[in-house]
């Protein structure tokens, strides 16, 4: 995994709640069996003006202008301004492997769905939660400053603003860990390989069926 | 202390509790399919790392596979090229496997309780959001990503926080003619798509029980669309005469111990949730989605709302968009919305309950007119057999529908069935989402017999008038 420590970034706002994983990625794309070359085809529906298929010259389509990820002054987009739920629907890891594909790799919402949440971790994207109120707040600053960007510095769990402004954010200790090492779980979780031997005994015995 | 199910079916499947709070669970079944699976063999093959417990693992091909033609090689080379790696990958980690043309093959949601290999008191993980379906039986089932999915075959555990506990009640029963969906469908109405997040939801209540397990498995497959990973639904004699004799269930003194252990699986009296929500069921009318969240949903009998009443700038202007993308206008009937396309199936309705209730519907009757293709696709091999041999695929060729192979079919459209632009469908399955079912498609949930009564009159109607003329 990668790991995540500080970014200094373009942000682009994407102002719709209930952004699902199958407008993030749509399914045609999912039939990839690799884990990258998803960016093109992040938001495919919204920001491309044809139908897109697999193995298309994705850099010869038509844009549409309207999507937020398309005008120039978002042009390197490393931070995404969310709202409510975002992430929702499927539970496809392929919807980050996009964002991360892309370059974005800190998303800001109010809040968002739980699959979502878990897949940016292990993925080294770093989803972040700030209070309804604070997100409107970087709505209207975002729009109105182009080049606007955003300081993120996972060690001191904090996020500043151009003006100097710091936001602070929570982060869950585990996760942070991880992230700020780019440490793998599986790993990790192994070191416990005893610890579930014994589990798995103990629950033959009582739950012989499940082992059978 | 009294214990809810959720924190019953948490405690006995903790492995340890970490500094932080986190726990190690333990995952009793990992249902694979084709689509989220393969990077995560290839991440195990790069480690060099081994399955921690193969027999765990089910696996079935189902989102890609057509629903014509079996006997030819899948058409698409990209969607072969995935149902091909998930065989390789079968055979080479010697995987519980049922491959496409195997008539126990069908969407990983249906088979894994039609096989009995998921059952009450497992802990039941699939790289696939609507894996809360199993909650249904008295199991803690959720949806998992792809890096998880590698986690739990290299580990047999997933490293989780416990969420809390909701339970909604729906007192009483509900009328003739309402269905599960139509109450999971009001369910999510009242909590709202992100209502459940951070919640397992236990669903409880006459209405509830009422239901046959197929329904108890619609009401759980969508907890997800109300934000909540998990749902689950106790156990009682139902669930337990459900998984008699299936072919992966325990047999002879085993089966007497699980029997035993799975009355256990119920919220003990007083125990507390953090969230109550209750429902009245004789409320609950047929529902149609009008918009592209599944919380769009008013009863067949409404109009289509209007944003200006929303009381709210931002939801307004989601409402608007939704309204937009789907071609409606505030205000319109909903029975007046004709539909071009009808599809009957998913893992949310494709259980031979669902078909029966489409099929009293369509019986007798004919496909209107204006509907360019109304598809049955039945869950599994095993059920498309059951229904013939009830003669119900006559029903539906003789109303003029298509009768399908199994598998996910348009409610996702990665294989060939599709909703082109603008095209209206009214669907069983379980995402209204913008494009879900083809570029530009628009869907609209709806119950299995509410999807016949939209076949066969050529537009939304309140079945229980279809079905009152009869009786
Ligand atoms: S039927 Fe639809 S929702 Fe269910 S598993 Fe298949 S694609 Fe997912």
């Amino acid at each position: 995994m990668q790991a995540f420590t500080q970014l200094s970034g373009i942000v682009a706002p994407l102002d719709r709640p209930n952004v699902d994983t199958d407008a993030i990625i749509p399914k045609q794309y999912l039939k990839s069996i690799k884990r990258t070359g998803f960016g093109p085809n992040l938001f495919d529906d919204w920001r491309y003006l044809d139908a897109g298929e697999p193995g298309q010259d994705h850099s010869q389509r038509a844009l549409n202008p309207e999507f937020v990820l398309n005008q120039s002054r978002y042009q390197d987009t490393q931070i995404l301004l969310g709202r409510d739920n975002f992430g929702c629907g499927s539970s496809r890891e392929h919807a980050v492997w996009a964002f991360m594909d892309y370059g974005i790799r800190v998303i800001i919402a109010p809040s968002f769905a739980d699959i979502f949440f878990n897949n940016s971790f292990n993925n080294g994207l770093l989803p972040i939660v700030l209070d309804e109120a604070t997100v409107d707040g970087l709505f209207d600053e975002v729009e109105a400053q182009p080049g606007y960007q955003l300081t993120v510095d996972l060690e001191a769990k904090c996020i500043t603003t151009p003006s100097g402004r710091e936001i602070a954010f929570d982060v869950d200790e585990y996760r942070r860990y991880r992230l700020l090492n780019g440490l793998d779980d599986i790993g990790l979780t192994l070191q416990h390989a005893d610890a579930i031997k014994a589990y798995e005994a103990q629950r033959q015995k009582t739950a012989p069926w499940l082992f059978s | 202390m009294a214990k809810t199910l959720y924190d019953k079916l948490w405690e006995q499947h903790v492995v340890r509790v970490n500094d932080d709070g986190t726990a190690l669970l333990y995952i009793d079944r990992h249902l694979v399919h084709e689509v989220t699976s393969p990077q995560a063999f290839e991440g195990l093959r790069l480690a060099g790392r081994e399955l921690w417990r193969r027999e765990s693992i089910v696996a079935v091909p189902d989102h890609n596979v057509p629903t014509t033609d079996r006997d030819q090689a899948i058409a698409d080379p990209v969607s072969r090229l995935q149902v091909e790696t998930l065989n390789d990958n079968a055979s080479d980690f010697n995987l519980t496997f049922f491959k496409m043309n195997d008539v126990r093959q069908g969407i990983v949601h249906v088979i894994g309780p039609e096989q009995g290999a998921t059952l009450p008191g497992m802990t039941i993980v699939c790289g696939d959001s609507h894996t809360s379906t199993h909650g249904a039986m008295g199991a803690l089932a959720f949806g998992i990503g792809t890096s998880q999915v590698e986690h739990v075959m290299a580990t047999q555990t997933l490293v989780m926080q416990k969420s809390k506990n909701m339970r909604v009640t729906i007192e009483g029963s509900v009328g003739a003619g309402v269905t599960a969906k139509d109450i999971v469908l009001a369910i999510i109405g009242e909590i709202g798509t992100a209502g459940g997040t951070g919640y397992t939801i236990e669903f409880a209540g006459q209405g509830i029980r009422d239901l046959s397990m197929e329904g108890r498995m619609t009401v759980c497959n969508m907890a997800i669309e109300g934000g909540a990973r998990a749902g689950i639904i106790a156990v009682d004699e139902k669930t337990i005469d459900y998984f008699k004799g299936r072919p992966f269930a325990p047999k002879g003194e085993q089966w007497e111990r699980a029997v035993e252990a799975w009355r256990d699986l119920k919220s003990d009296e007083g125990a507390v949730f953090d969230r109550e929500i209750v429902i009245q069921g004789r409320g609950i009318a047929p529902q149609v989605t009008w918009g592209t969240s599944p919380e769009m949903v008013v009863p067949v009998s409404d109009r289509v709302p209007n944003p200006a009443e929303a009381g709210d700038e931002v939801k307004a202007s989601g409402m608007q968009k939704a309204l937009d993308y789907m071609g409606l206008t505030a205000g319109t009937p909903i029975e007046e919305i004709a539909v071009d396309k009808v599809f009957i199936g998913s893992c949310t309705n494709s259980r031979i309950e669902d078909l029966r209730a489409a099929a009293e519907v369509a019986k007798g009757r004919k496909v209107a007119g204006n509907i360019a293709l109304a598809m049955v696709v039945p869950g599994s091999g095993l059920v498309k057999k059951q229904a013939e041999e009830e003669g119900l695929d006559t029903v539906f060729l003789e109303a003029g529908f298509e009768w399908r192979e199994p598998g996910c079919s348009m409610c996702l459209a990665m294989n060939a069935d599709r909703l082109e632009p603008g095209e209206r469908c009214a669907s069983t399955s379980n995402r209204n989402f913008e494009s879900r079912q083809g570029l530009n498609g628009r869907t609209h949930l709806v119950s299995p017999a509410m999807a016949a009564a939209a076949a066969v009159t050529g537009h939304f109607t309140d079945v229980r008038q279809l079905t009152a003329q009869e009786a």
